[in-house]
């Protein structure tokens, strides 16, 4: 059977799940109860300076009848004395000491204000530090989380700070609501520190209540800007995490979307060595850990990877530059009418959005068990530009696929064609985050 | 006369509980989430099987976005009995038979109960979603007030037409109100629809028999053009000894009972057999068990696959627990004292399909039964209402006693036009409505009145 254990950043954590900070980590009882359930981490609900939260504070977007599809927060840090949490993170750590519990800090910025907390936090036994430079909300207003991360001088100022006296290993969390996170990121690398997670939460408004004109979450009428998460943000947070990888040596803990293993899977291909979850927890208790491990556990049995080392950044060298990608690479769409249901979404999707390539049906050529006739529609091969489209909005699996056509053509990229070129009007495509 | 034997009475709550809705309405969280499996098929095959063609996709996905009352317009502006529609349609046979769901191994999506519950929301809020035109100055007259007249005449006033709906009982809807089985919609359902109608500005004259209580001279002197939406008569006759003793009913009568009395006060018998295997008859046989009956014989003189009744409406029978005896055929009905007490029955064999593919039943002597029942109900069919249709000159019926008329349902007597069950022999509520319409637009053409905008 695979071995989940993993190093990061010189710590061994028992599998790569960890619980993000957040509400799920707000209390000893919780980490305590969350590693019962099979989680290998936690990192703490950010110690500071305690703050009053508002109340209601979370928000969330449903869709077509599923819950959470997206999911918004405006609380702040941890509204618990620094000194409760400390001598909860000690007790936890007195009686799992196999899991790691990461105290994810956020103080003023000044130098010594952060030694001191930095301190009281290694005292406590915590196994590494999180610097919580990407709250988006409340704290940033006061010169702390985001106001710290969006900027690359502070970013590195700081981390060095914490670097003068921590002895365990320091991780800076990242902000997504930054042009380019790259540069927060070798920021975080200059100052020192041992790792990178990313991403925090998105900067964001979850709605408007069309009646009271009241934005969510309300707080009697009123609402402000909150961190954005859940399903809906896993593929900001794989884009952000591949450019950090391709261009940081750091340790990563991926965070962003993650629900499943698959998702956590596919944070690793990225380059993550450890994965951070919170939404999913909040949504359906701790006890989501429990498929997470045992599927990427069967899943690299399938593949025989022994180790998450043995796949980690399988997908980073595909992360390509659109300048670089086969333009001579072709595919054309091919519906099984056999699996047809007669929905044509394949159809009004290629007329009306996209390049017109599918006919509707003529006649019904099979009907359905009640006597009525399934309406399958035709691809016109020769004008499909393999868009994909039908086939993503297709309702049945398998139905509608992209089949790879041979047109004998050698690779080319447009990058390839500006150099053969040598034309100076067609400049090419630069590499970007 | 009293039966012979009557059901027991049950409780009042019991009763409520036996016709209580059988598809209740859906919770705002049950509507979005059922509308949002919807795929919104291009040209659907559910618009498609629809004979009022709504656009069932439309309507769902405004449901799904909470503009319930557009998704209500999208239904009534096709089919103005759409709650209706939505409680009584045999959905499975249509829309929802022809849902692409069937083809992805998935339940259809509950067109019906969706479709009830959009026009709910207008309905309970009273809110008005058309408006009368611009008078033309046309009058046209609707007889019966049926689905098939409340459609042509809303249609007709939403042009600009004056309509005035002649109705010889005590409540509008015709069928719609006193012939759907209870728990499937009460009269008030229907009433309410109806009311929908008249403010639109439809005058209803209810409890006024046309050739009774106006003449057809009148209404053509009156009226720039009549629609004829009758329906059917009342139900065949058996044509068997001890037919006139007591305790023999027509479905309809039966059926009409327990939509105007309260259901203790509806007569039924501990034991009943009912005569056909049509939707009717199991309307009338789940209400006799609902009602109390003890033991409810539904007798067909073919088998269980020749039987016409839609087959979700037979598993309804199934599950009331009423007895089916295929290939049996009355031969008598008996009696005491003018009273049922019997009816003999008998065994039936299957001959050769004839030119409709229907096997010929022939009675089989010697396997002569009794059955001992205490009421009998016809439920055979109705007659067409040819007495009635006769009395109006130049109006053509043909040989199958329905009115013949050409393709803008226009009858003999250009003046009068027809649709609904008085022209196609009876069908379903959806089928009389798509009827009144086309009638509508057929008295619009003739007449050439100008076109009312808003069309």
């Amino acid at each position: 059977m695979a071995d989940l254990s993993v190093k990061f950043a010189g710590i061994t954590s028992p599998n790569p799940f960890w619980l993000a900070s957040g509400p799920p980590t707000n209390t000893g009882g919780q980490v305590m109860r969350a590693f019962d359930a099979g989680w290998g981490g936690a990192v703490w609900k950010t110690i500071g300076e305690p703050i009053t939260n508002t109340s209601s504070r979370y928000g969330a977007i449903d869709f077509n009848g599923v819950k959470v599809m997206g999911f918004n927060n405006i609380e702040l840090i941890s509204d618990r004395p620094s000194e409760t949490n400390l001598r909860e993170i000690y007790e936890v750590k007195k009686r799992y000491p196999k899991n790691l519990v990461i105290a994810s800090l956020m103080v003023e910025s000044k130098r010594e204000s952060w030694h001191q907390m930095v301190r009281r936090a290694e005292d406590a036994g915590s196994d590494a530090l999180e610097l919580n430079f990407g709250c988006p909300h409340g704290m940033s207003e006061r010169g702390m989380g985001a106001a710290v991360g969006q900027v690359p001088d502070y970013t590195e100022m700081i981390t060095g700070w914490v670097k003068e006296v921590a002895r365990i290993p320091v991780i800076v969390k990242l902000t997504p609501n930054v042009t380019s996170v790259t540069h927060i990121a070798k920021a975080a690398e200059r100052g020192g520190a041992d790792a990178v997670s990313l991403i925090n939460t998105i900067n964001s408004l979850m709605g408007v209540d069309l009646d009271s004109f009241s934005p969510r979450p309300s707080v009697g009428g009123k609402s402000s800007h909150g961190g954005y998460c859940g399903p809906a943000v896993k593929p900001i947070a794989l884009h952000l995490l591949s450019s950090v990888a391709r261009n940081c040596r750091l340790a990563i803990s991926g965070i962003g979307g993650i629900g499943y293993w698959n998702d956590a899977a596919e944070h690793i291909s990225l380059g993550a060595s450890t994965v951070q979850v919170c939404t999913a927890a909040m949504h359906f208790g701790f006890r989501i850990v429990e498929d997470m491990i045992e599927g990427l556990s069967q899943y690299m049995d399938d593949h025989g990877f022994r180790s998450i080392e043995d796949f980690r950044g399988r997908a980073l060298p595909n992360v390509m530059d659109w300048g670089d990608l086969d333009l001579n690479y072709k595919i054309v769409a091919k519906i099984d009418s056999g699996l047809c249901i007669g929905c044509q979404l394949c159809y009004v999707a290629c007329e009306d959005g996209a390049h017109q390539c599918i006919e509707p049906y003529r006649s019904a050529a099979k009907k359905n068990d009640n006597g009525f006739g399934v309406h399958v529609p035709r691809i016109i091969e020769e004008e499909c530009i393999g868009c994909n489209l039908c086939a993503l909005v297709c309702p049945v699996e398998n139905c509608i696929t992209m089949k790879q056509i041979d047109a004998g053509e050698v690779p080319l990229s447009w990058n390839d064609r500006v150099r053969q070129s040598n034309s100076t009007l067609s400049l090419p495509f630069p590499s970007g985050d | 006369m009293p039966l012979r034997d009557t059901a027991p009475k049950l409780s009042p709550e019991q009763y409520e509980r036996n016709f209580a809705d059988i598809s209740p309405a859906m919770t705002h969280q049950q509507a979005v989430t059922e509308a949002s499996r919807c795929l919104y098929c291009f040209d659907a095959p559910c618009t498609i099987a629809c004979p009022t063609h709504i656009d069932v996709p439309a309507f769902i996905k405004k449901i799904s976005t909470g503009n319930l009352r557009g998704s209500a317009r999208e239904i009534l502006s096709a089919n103005i009995l759409g709650h209706s529609c939505g409680r009584v349609c045999p959905t499975e046979v249509l829309c929802e038979g022809a849902c692409v769901m069937h083809e992805k191994g998935e339940s259809p999506i509950e067109i019906g109960r969706l479709q009830r519950y959009a026009v709910d929301y207008v309905l309970e809020k009273n809110i008005q979603l058309f408006q009368a035109g611009a008078p033309n100055g046309k009058g046209v007259a609707c007889i019966g007030s049926g689905p098939a007249s409340l459609a042509c005449a809303s249609e007709l006033t939403k042009w600009g037409y004056d309509v005035v709906v002649y109705d010889r009982n005590e409540q509008p809807g015709g069928l719609n109100t006193y012939g759907i089985a209870a728990y499937k919609s009460r009269a008030t359902d229907s009433v309410r629809e109806a009311d929908l109608v008249e403010q639109l500005g439809v005058k209803f004259c209810q409890e006024i028999e046309v050739g009774r209580d106006v003449t057809f001279a009148d209404l053509e002197a009156q009226f720039d053009a009549v629609f004829i939406g009758v329906g059917l008569g009342e139900t065949w006759a058996l044509n068997l000894p001890g037919e006139n003793l007591h305790g023999v009913y027509g479905a309809i009568e039966f059926i009409e009972k327990t939509k105007t009395l309260p259901f203790q006060e509806v007569e039924v018998g501990r034991r009943v057999a009912c005569i056909g295997a049509g939707n009717t008859a199991i309307d009338v046989v789940t209400a006799a068990r609902r009602l109390g009956a003890e033991a409810v014989y539904l007798i067909y003189r073919r088998g269980e696959p020749e039987m016409p009744a839609f087959a979700y409406e037979y598993e309804l029978a199934k599950r009331d627990g009423v007895s089916f005896l295929w290939q049996t055929q009355p031969v008598r009905v008996l009696g005491e004292k003018g009273v049922v007490t019997g009816l003999e029955c008998v065994r039936t064999e299957l001959g050769t399909p004839d030119a409709r593919g229907r096997r010929h039943p022939a009675p089989v002597t010697g396997t002569e039964f009794k059955l001992d029942v205490d009421m009998v109900v016809r439920a055979v069919g109705q007659k067409p209402a040819t007495e009635f249709l006769k009395q109006i000159k130049g109006v053509e019926i043909d040989s199958d006693g329905t009115v013949k008329i050409n393709d803008r349902h226009q009858t003999g007597h250009l003046k009068f036009f027809a649709g609904g069950d008085c022209v196609n022999g009876g069908k379903e509520v959806v089928d009389a409505v798509a009827d009144g319409m086309a009638a509508a637009q057929g008295i619009d053409v003739w007449l050439g009145a100008p076109r009312a905008v808003g069309r």
